[in-house]
């Protein structure tokens, strides 16, 4: 490892420093404000480091990883989602006294470390690995926080179906390492355009692989647990599982397609194509029957990346960016919806504030924060003046410019199933206040997180009025990855 | 002077937050700060006017176009012409009467309301003029949200229902429409290699007569919607018959000329051919919505359903006058916007004051108001019979020239659409004798119903004289347009038939 790869890994092992450096720091003096603070700041840096290692890239670090445009652009996108996890963490879990709280930023750092490392892997053992530092942190994230019982249930249930999606994962990724005897990922590739004909091994290796990582997008068919684990972790958390790590893993199939199979063969491709209509269509109707706001975003993440997968199946440079623009919509997007849950919500409570009669009134009792969500349902929705209305353009303009017919017509199908629920909940936040809140005067959310929501929605406006200044990052960063 | 057509569209957006943030302090400051965006816009517009009717000069008054997404060839490209002028003009104006028949019907969440009504505006104004065609797409869509709120937040017992249906049925169509928009872009593209959204651009992009046909379809469904055209009218009455009064003279005065420009400028310009073949079924739609439509609104109780369900027949003679595509009938149809946006808008005004003063809008309930009520039921018959389409009155002249143009284009067509005009007279004249003439019903309100104030009958009056202007000279109005429909309909011909007048 020379000079230069080490300059250029240096976000990534800043990252590590910063998650050892809180460990100790939680070891000498418990502090809630202490671990906090120090998360955030420890992630602000990580987030300014990216930008100056991007001279050195593209470059190969080991053979496990690479830094190149699409990393620094993932991998900027991990980190930024996770510093606003963060901040709204502290908001979330800064009320009063309520037991040990920061072995909860330790927790957040790690399983930001791991799903950091993701978009920059190109072997199996480092998609492996990422991914399971991701996911047993997200474990303890998950039914830690909160003394509920929901959160313990959709801890163990995140456990099990977890497990089960690794093991299939693994399984995987031995069958092609017996079939080809490589893990890497540009050697798979290699192998595979050298001659060697899809056999039953590698189908059903990339098949299985599909499995697993299909249960960590919650792509239907595997997507049971996604309303559960939503519903049952607190808010924040719930943010980091819909977006972090759906970013994450989402990246790293991304460069695995590309430089490993070509984009998929027919048989996949058609198999792609079924789960992203099936995704489309069905996380939109189970949307639809919802009466709690972290179900019905659940399903709805379902559906987005479903429509995402159209994109991916384009393929070509303007596939790859539409992909990394929706990405970075849906990121923003769902932080804001998810942080106003959030910041709605007080953990000594008993519950999140999810249910949809929390959000009657909400235009009365709390404009900014109901504005706000206003405008983040109708990103969702896709529609203007929002990120999610550019999105979405790109994305048909993906889907109709490689000439895939039914994901696009389901992509439109689905976006009219879509809004109307997105409606509903802005018909609920518009309806009367409910006699019993009218008493009680709301309590007030931390300002820092109300900062935190208001620079999401500068973000959701401004790129969504004017969104050539991240169509030309994209095409710096992430649009070079196209194979 | 370049600048003049982003203040048309700034204004009311700004004006939109200003009338919101000032809604907390007192009701009356967004009423007036949406009267003076409004009003700032008119005067904008006003010195337009008589601008480029020499035939010789370009159609194009003025036009601005600034780099926007430039990585994927779409620009911010602003075009007016007179017919982009005479709408945005009509709406600029119903926006205006809009704010004061609203002053006091509307005393909930006034700064929402006038934010709403004041984008819904912009984004009126905005398809009217964009010539992008993702920038076309973007106010297409951004006028939708601020009239879903307008019916849902403000309107009737039935209104979530009819809101949400309202943006299912466009929203459903305008992503069609995305889609066509979309692989028109990429056929060009492959053609020329240039990645570009621009309408100037696009035309005469060659392409199969199959690809041209289902492309064409994809335009001519979502604006069949807005239209709307039988058989996607069925949100119509729904939206009408719940939004508010302001709501109802927004969506029947200026969205529904959303689509019929959308004709106009997009389906039959770009897809001259395709729009060719299609147009007997097109015409078959229209003269459909005619008597459909007529139908409906005859068998009607509720007064704003049945005025709903006249504007379906109305937009029937624009789609008729549409496809016909000669220049009587393309006059025709801008007379007939017109002329239909300010009668139908009177007539949701005179039925909204109607509802405040005896709280009903069944029509078995009425009778002999004009005792009552002599102003508000005097309104209600001239706007009544200019619906019918009684010479001298804008429809009359709208509705004649669509036909006189239509039975160039196809004689049986025309002959059955004519029928629509009895149908018309007999609801109309009907609606006047069951509400205004007549026994005197019982009213369910125990006080004597008090007439129309001063303020609805500046209103009032104000619209009875743009009706009867249009009724008796509507020349400056084809003056207006005429370079613009003459530039249409070059674009519009298919190669083969020449571009004269009559010619189908």
């Amino acid at each position: 490892m020379n000079a230069a790869a080490f300059a250029a890994f240096a976000p990534f092992t800043l990252l590590g420093v910063v998650t050892i450096a809180v460990m100790l720091l939680i070891a000498v003096r418990r502090n809630h404000h202490l671990a906090a603070l120090s998360t955030i700041a420890g992630l602000l840096l990580c987030c300014i480091a990216l930008p100056l290692a991007a001279p050195a890239a593209p470059i190969a670090v080991t053979p496990l990883f690479v830094v190149d445009g699409s990393v620094i652009f993932y991998a900027g996108l991990v980190l930024g989602s996770a510093l606003v996890v963060a901040i709204l963490s502290y908001a979330y879990l800064g009320g009063p006294e309520q037991g040990p709280r920061e072995e909860y930023y330790l927790l957040l750092l790690t399983a930001t470390l791991g799903a950091a490392l993701l978009p920059a892997s190109v072997h199996f053992a480092s998609f492996f690995l990422g991914l399971e530092t991701l996911s047993i942190s997200l474990l303890g994230l998950i039914a830690y926080a909160s003394p509920r019982e929901e959160s313990a249930e959709a801890g163990i249930k995140y456990l099990i179906l977890g497990g089960a999606s690794s093991a299939f994962l693994l399984f995987g990724m031995a069958l092609i390492y017996a079939d080809l005897g490589t893990m890497s990922f540009t050697q798979i590739g290699v192998l595979t355009r050298a001659g060697n004909p899809h056999d039953l091994f590698r189908l059903v290796g990339t098949a299985m692989i599909l499995t697993g990582v299909g249960f960590k997008l919650s792509l239907v068919p595997f997507h049971m647990w996604t309303p559960d684990i939503y519903e049952g972790a607190p808010a924040p958390v719930t943010a980091f599982i819909a977006v972090v790590s759906k970013i994450a893993v989402f990246s790293v199939i991304l460069r695995y397609f590309i430089l490993a199979d070509g984009q998929a063969g027919a048989s996949l491709r058609a198999g792609l194509s079924m789960i992203a209509i099936l995704s489309m269509l069905g996380g939109n109707l189970l949307a639809l029957m919802q009466n709690n706001v972290k179900r019905l975003l659940a399903y709805s993440s379902i559906a987005h990346l479903g429509y995402l997968l159209v994109a991916f199946l384009a393929g070509g440079a303007l596939g790859n960016e539409a992909a990394a623009y929706y990405l970075a919509a849906y990121a923003v997007t769902s932080l804001g919806a998810f942080g106003i849950v959030a910041q709605l919500s007080t953990p000594g409570a008993g519950r999140d504030a999810d249910r949809m009669e929390d959000y009657h009134g909400l235009f009365r009792t709390r404009p900014f924060l109901a504005g706000s969500l206003a405008l983040m349902l109708l990103s969702l929705a896709g529609l203007p003046p929002t990120m999610g209305f550019i999105g979405k353009f790109y994305l048909v303009a993906s889907g109709v410019g490689a000439g895939l017919f039914w994901p696009v017509a389901a992509l439109v199908l689905g976006s009219v199933i879509g809004i109307y629920y997105y409606l509903r909940v802005l018909v609920a936040m518009a309806m009367p206040v409910p006699a019993a809140r009218s008493a009680a005067p709301p309590a007030t959310a931390p300002l820092f997180g109300n900062v935190v929501i208001g620079v999401l929605l500068a973000l959701l406006l401004m790129l969504g009025t004017y969104p050539a200044p991240a169509i030309a990052l994209i095409r710096l960063t992430a649009g070079a990855v196209a194979g | 002077m370049n600048m003049l057509l982003i203040l048309l569209l700034l204004i009311p957006a700004i004006g939109g937050v200003l009338a919101w943030l000032s809604g907390a302090r007192h009701p009356d400051w967004p009423r007036w700060i949406a009267i003076f965006a409004l009003a700032a816009d008119l005067l904008l517009t006003l010195p337009l006017i008589g601008r480029a009717v020499m035939p010789g000069q370009s159609a194009w008054i003025t036009s601005i176009d600034l780099p926007w997404i430039p990585q994927l060839g779409i620009s911010f490209e602003l075009n007016l012409d007179g017919l982009s002028l005479v709408l945005i003009l009509l709406t600029i104006v119903l926006g205006l009467v809009s704010v004061v028949i609203s002053w006091s019907e509307i005393t909930e969440r006034v700064g929402l309301f006038h934010a709403n009504l004041l984008w819904a505006t912009t984004g009126v104004i905005g398809v009217f003029l964009a010539l992008d065609l993702f920038l076309f797409f973007f106010f297409w869509e951004l006028m939708l949200v601020p009239m879903y709120f307008l019916i849902a937040l403000w309107g009737h017992e039935h209104r979530f229902y009819a809101a949400i249906k309202f943006v299912i049925f466009t929203q459903g169509s305008s992503l069609l429409m995305l889609v066509a928009i979309l692989a028109l872009v990429f056929i060009h593209q492959r053609a020329t290699g240039q990645l570009t959204f621009d309408y100037l651009a696009l035309l005469g992009t060659k392409m199969s007569a199959a690809t041209a046909f289902w492309l064409m379809l994809g335009f001519f469904i979502a604006f069949a919607v807005k239209l709307p055209a039988v058989p996607f009218h069925t949100w119509l009455p729904d939206a009408h018959t719940e939004a508010p009064t302001a709501g109802s003279v927004l969506l029947a005065g200026v969205l529904l000329k959303t689509g019929a420009y959308g004709l106009l400028r997009f389906v039959v310009p770009l897809f001259p051919a395709a729009a060719h073949e299609f147009a007997p079924v097109a015409m078959t739609l229209g003269v459909a919505g005619i008597l459909y439509g007529a139908l409906l609104a005859f068998g009607q109780n509720d007064m704003k359903r049945m005025i709903a369900y006249s504007s379906v027949s109305h937009m029937g003679f624009v789609l008729l006058g549409v496809f016909a595509w000669n220049t009587l009938a393309l006059q025709g149809v801008v007379v007939q916007m017109l002329a239909h946006g300010v009668s139908t808008g009177a007539l949701f005004i005179l039925v909204g004051a109607l509802q405040e003063r005896i709280h009903t809008r069944d029509m078995r309930l009425m009778g002999g108001l004009w005792g009552a009520m002599p102003r508000l039921s005097g309104f209600g018959m001239i706007f009544a019979i200019a619906s019918l389409g009684l010479p001298g009155l804008g429809n009359f002249i709208g509705e004649f020239l669509i036909l006189l143009g239509s039975f160039r284009a196809s004689v049986p067509f025309t002959v059955i659409a004519s029928l629509g005009l009895v149908a018309g007279a007999a609801y109309a004249l009907l609606l006047v004798q069951r509400a205004f003439h007549g026994r005197t019903a019982a009213q369910p309100g125990s006080a004597k119903p008090y007439d129309l104030t001063a303020r609805h009958i500046a209103v009032m009056g104000g619209l009875v004289l743009a009706i009867i202007g249009l009724g008796v000279y509507p020349q400056p109005v084809f003056d207006q347009v005429a370079p613009g429909l003459a530039a249409l309909q070059h674009e519009g011909t298919p190669p083969g038939n020449t571009p004269m007048e009559g010619q189908p």
